[in-house]
């Protein structure tokens, strides 16, 4: 499944022979996926899901599962738009609040 | 009441009364009926044409709070694009929701529990390989997703529903609530052991 392909950059302004490599560069990961805390989800099986979908360590993904419980929110993937869209749906599927944006934003 | 899931050999199992299997059951069969009886229409737009040959999926968010919150707005702040990846997601996740409660429902009526619960002291024993486990651990999060909703939960209330009498009937749902959370938990701890 396609949806919307992420915008190229329009400028880079940097050498010629580092354009390309830049451009992937950039292309490649102007995405975050971020999950948010909600009261019923529990921290067990939030852990889980980040260890079983993402393949994260135990210890990253019990670091990621505590920061959405403290902050409110975490960052847990980043990547092109369309593997945002991939790891919002799997979120999705999980019951866990995802959403996604641009990484600067 | 049920000691929750257990690891054995490379599957993971479970005892249920007649009674917890019958419970069980109704949820997922409430779950299923939820998500394929509000109708995931698409939104009109201006083209008649493209109305009628757009059946590809629903681009807002649904009305009833359980369905907008088990198919949540995945860009906060773009309408466009968040209709989009609705129309794209929400059928397939709402398919997949639906197809892992069926599975629940018949995985408890293959192992033993009738149609109609009529006798007393029946217990059902089940046992899931990992996949099918994980499509239980993801109806049981559905499940308490759509009983929080419904019953207003909010982080860190559990003394307001100590508070509450034992014949309010949001007590006994608050109780199937964390029932279902014990067997979350139990089957997460099961599962981590593989």
């Amino acid at each position: 499944m396609t949806i919307v392909s992420a915008p190229m950059p329009t400028e880079l302004d940097q050498p010629q022979s580092d354009e390309l490599t830049d451009d992937l560069t950039f292309v490649a990961k102007p995405w975050v996926t971020i999950v948010w805390n909600d009261p019923v989800n529990l921290m067990s099986y939030v852990s889980y899901v980040f260890e079983c979908y993402f393949g994260y360590a135990r210890k990253k993904a019990e670091k990621l599962m505590l920061e959405v419980h403290q902050d409110g929110r975490s960052v847990v993937s980043t990547g092109s738009r369309e593997e945002m869209e991939r790891d919002v749906q799997a979120m999705h599927e999980y019951g866990l609040w995802a959403t996604m944006q641009k990484e600067d934003a | 009441m049920s000691g929750g899931f257990m690891p054995r050999g490379k599957e993971v199992m479970a005892t249920f009364s007649g009674f917890e299997a019958d419970l069980l059951r109704s949820l997922a069969s409430q779950l299923v009926e939820l998500l394929r009886n509000e109708v995931a229409a698409p939104t009109a737009s201006n083209d008649p044409l493209e109305d009628l040959l757009d059946f590809s999926g629903p681009t807002t968010e649904p009305d009833d709070p359980v369905l907008a919150r088990l198919f949540p707005t995945a860009y906060p702040e773009d309408g466009e694009a968040a209709g989009e990846f609705r129309r794209f997601t929400e059928g397939t996740l709402r398919d997949g929701k639906a197809r892992s409660a069926v599975m629940m429902i018949d995985m408890l009526e293959e192992s033993g529990l009738p149609k109609e619960l009529d006798e007393d002291g029946l217990w059902i024993d089940v046992e899931m390989d990992v996949p099918v486990a994980q499509g239980w651990m993801r109806s049981f999060t559905d499940i308490r997703l759509a009983l929080a909703t419904r019953l207003g939960v909010v982080e860190g209330d559990e003394d307001y529903w100590e508070s509450l009498p034992d014949d309010d009937p949001r007590t006994q749902v608050h109780d199937i609530y964390d029932w279902i959370g014990y067997l979350q938990e139990t089957l997460v701890r099961a599962l981590q052991g593989h």
